[in-house]
């Protein structure tokens, strides 16, 4: 690891003070020092805001306002998430172990980067971690990596499970920063690497995340975080899906479908939602709209197999969703 | 920007600061990026909490800060000025066995059910294992895997330890 600054912040106003070119905020550390342990960050100065009163979930205009400092555990486990959020709650608990997420933020979680081989590889080309470089991954080992929204200069996906959720929920990041507050719906948070893949969010630097607002619930009954990957447990994903549905009897009211391990941010189709309201909850219709969704893909050499896995993964997750038993996180057992 | 106008707190010096370990307070002077895991280690001769992967991904470096179980390897000690951390060699004197010589229960339910072969995993298990009983959202035998996978275990005694914990756990229920 590098040396550098080690600054304390006591409030929000002085942690975006301190902020300067090569510094980095803090929070729970479990994504930032693994990667200063590589030398893939290599900040001037740490700005710790673990100290900032950041970490309440407070009711907040018919939703939830989550601060960015209050830890993957403790949204997993308030029991208003539980209630009115469980999609949340399960994505949470689907991802990382106990013991990472008894130290991850909600703010931390939105950032951290993508876990693509190469970009922690530091004796690899990569254009995330040194603009210009090149891509090892395209035409490399690639088998973890995006189907949906790649360029050819990036083809990361983003690790988070809590972010796909969010996605699904239409939640609202609030932020500072030296030119004042700004919401940013969660679908404009984060964004496609197109020619910049350095650039994971829309973030300006020196903005601090200061917390998640989550619209009135809406799934409560008919939800699924359905997660597919190497190892049952402790291990990011290769697909996954959240689903929140609303029903009017079989008839499909609301639809929120968003997927993981596919895309540089969660992956979403506004036509295929669109697509399922009014129709009846069944197989025929959910198999419909994963046609649509995946008929997008793009494979590499090596995840081809991703994109019969995510069709699959959507009808499940979909009949999961309304037939309101949401994959259990415990028995991995897919029903 | 305003990195010429905020003196850092800093990169040559040493910052102080304070840590109750296994219910001792220390006062320590630290360089920024040392990590729990290596204060624990190399400078306080603690060296029950072992480091396995350096990097989150194998649990063998779990230790309790202010009763919850985290990584070491992934915290820097700077940042926990003014907490109780737990470790290994401090587990026999949690709670009420405060000054008795007396194992955890989780220690003696671990050799009782054989829940370890190596070793080496064992010190993170343990604290692992506590840290599961101080939450407490597991209770079947599923939920309790699945609340420890982020210990990996090599010689694969892990039948052996959800015993153990079922056991601890049945044990504070009666
Ligand atoms: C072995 C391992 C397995 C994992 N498995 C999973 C998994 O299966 N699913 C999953 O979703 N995640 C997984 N994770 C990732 C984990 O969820 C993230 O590391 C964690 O959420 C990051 O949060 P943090 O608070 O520790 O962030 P930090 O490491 O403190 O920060 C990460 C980044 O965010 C910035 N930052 C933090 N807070 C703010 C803020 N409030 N405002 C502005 N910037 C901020 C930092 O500057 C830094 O760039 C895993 C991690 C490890 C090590
Ligand atoms: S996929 Fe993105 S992160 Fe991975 S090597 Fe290519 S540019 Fe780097
Ligand atoms: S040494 Fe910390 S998790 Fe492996
Ligand atoms: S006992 Fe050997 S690794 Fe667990």
């Amino acid at each position: 690891m590098n040396r550098f600054d080690y600054v304390r912040a006591g409030t929000v106003a002085e942690a975006v003070q301190a902020f300067g070119v090569g510094a980095r905020f803090i929070a729970g550390g479990t994504n930032l020092i693994d990667l200063m342990k590589y030398e893939v960050e290599k900040p001037g100065r740490l700005i710790d805001i673990t100290r900032l009163p950041l970490d309440r979930i407070e009711d907040h205009a018919g939703g939830l306002r989550i601060g960015a400092l209050a830890t993957n555990a403790k949204v997993a486990y308030d029991d208003r998430v539980a209630e009115r959020y469980p999609l949340l709650r399960n994505a949470i608990l689907a991802g990382a172990s106990a013991q990472l997420r008894n130290a991850a933020s909600t703010g931390g979680n939105l950032l951290q980067r993508t876990r693509c081989y190469y970009f922690y590889d530091v004796a690899t080309p990569c254009n995330k971690r040194e603009p210009g470089s090149g891509c090892t991954a395209i035409g490399g080992m690639n088998r973890i990596h995006a189907i949906f929204g790649t360029s050819d200069k990036c083809i990361a996906t983003h690790p988070s499970d809590m972010c796909i959720a969010l996605a699904a929920l239409e939640a609202t990041v609030q932020v500072s920063g030296p030119q004042g507050e700004r919401s940013i719906p969660f679908a404009e948070f984060h964004r496609l690497p197109g020619d910049t893949p350095e650039t994971d969010t829309n973030l300006a630097p020196g903005e601090i995340i200061v917390a998640v607002d989550l619209p009135e619930s809406r799934f409560p009954q008919h939800f699924t975080y359905l997660k597919l990957r190497d190892r049952l447990s402790y291990a990011f994903a290769l697909v996954s899906v959240a689903a929140g549905l609303e029903l009017d009897g079989d008839t499909v009211k609301t639809a929120r479908l968003a997927l993981g391990g596919v895309a540089h941010k969660p992956w979403r189709n506004r036509e295929a939602e669109a697509m399922l309201e009014g129709k009846p909850a069944t197989r025929e219709s959910f198999q419909a709209a994963a046609d649509l969704i995946v008929a997008e893909a793009k494979p590499q050499s090596e995840n081809g197999f991703k994109i019969d896995l995510a069709r699959r993964a959507i009808v499940r997750g979909l009949e999961q969703a309304a037939a309101g038993t949401p994959q259990s996180l415990s028995d991995k057992r897919i029903q | 920007m305003l990195l010429e106008k905020q003196p850092p707190v800093s990169a040559d010096t040493p910052i102080g600061i304070t840590l109750t370990i296994n219910g001792q307070r220390r006062a320590l002077q630290v360089a920024p990026w040392t990590t729990l895991l290596d204060l624990l280690r190399e400078r306080l001769d603690l060296t029950g909490t072992k480091k396995g992967c350096d990097h989150g991904q194998c649990g063998a470096c779990t230790v309790l800060v202010n009763g919850t179980r985290v990584n070491a390897c992934l915290t820097l000690a700077v940042m926990k000025d003014g907490a109780e951390i737990t470790t290994v060699e401090g587990l026999a004197g949690l709670g009420d066995r405060k000054g008795s010589n007396a194992l955890h229960p989780i220690q003696e339910a671990f050799i009782e059910h054989d829940a370890f072969q190596c070793g080496y995993c064992t010190p993170g298990q343990l604290c692992s294992s506590v840290g599961l009983l101080n939450e407490g959202h597991a209770h079947t035998r599923d939920e309790i895997r699945e609340a420890m996978s982020g210990n990996i275990c090599r010689c694969g005694a892990y039948t052996n330890i959800v015993d153990a914990i079922e056991d601890v756990m049945q044990g504070d229920a009666r």
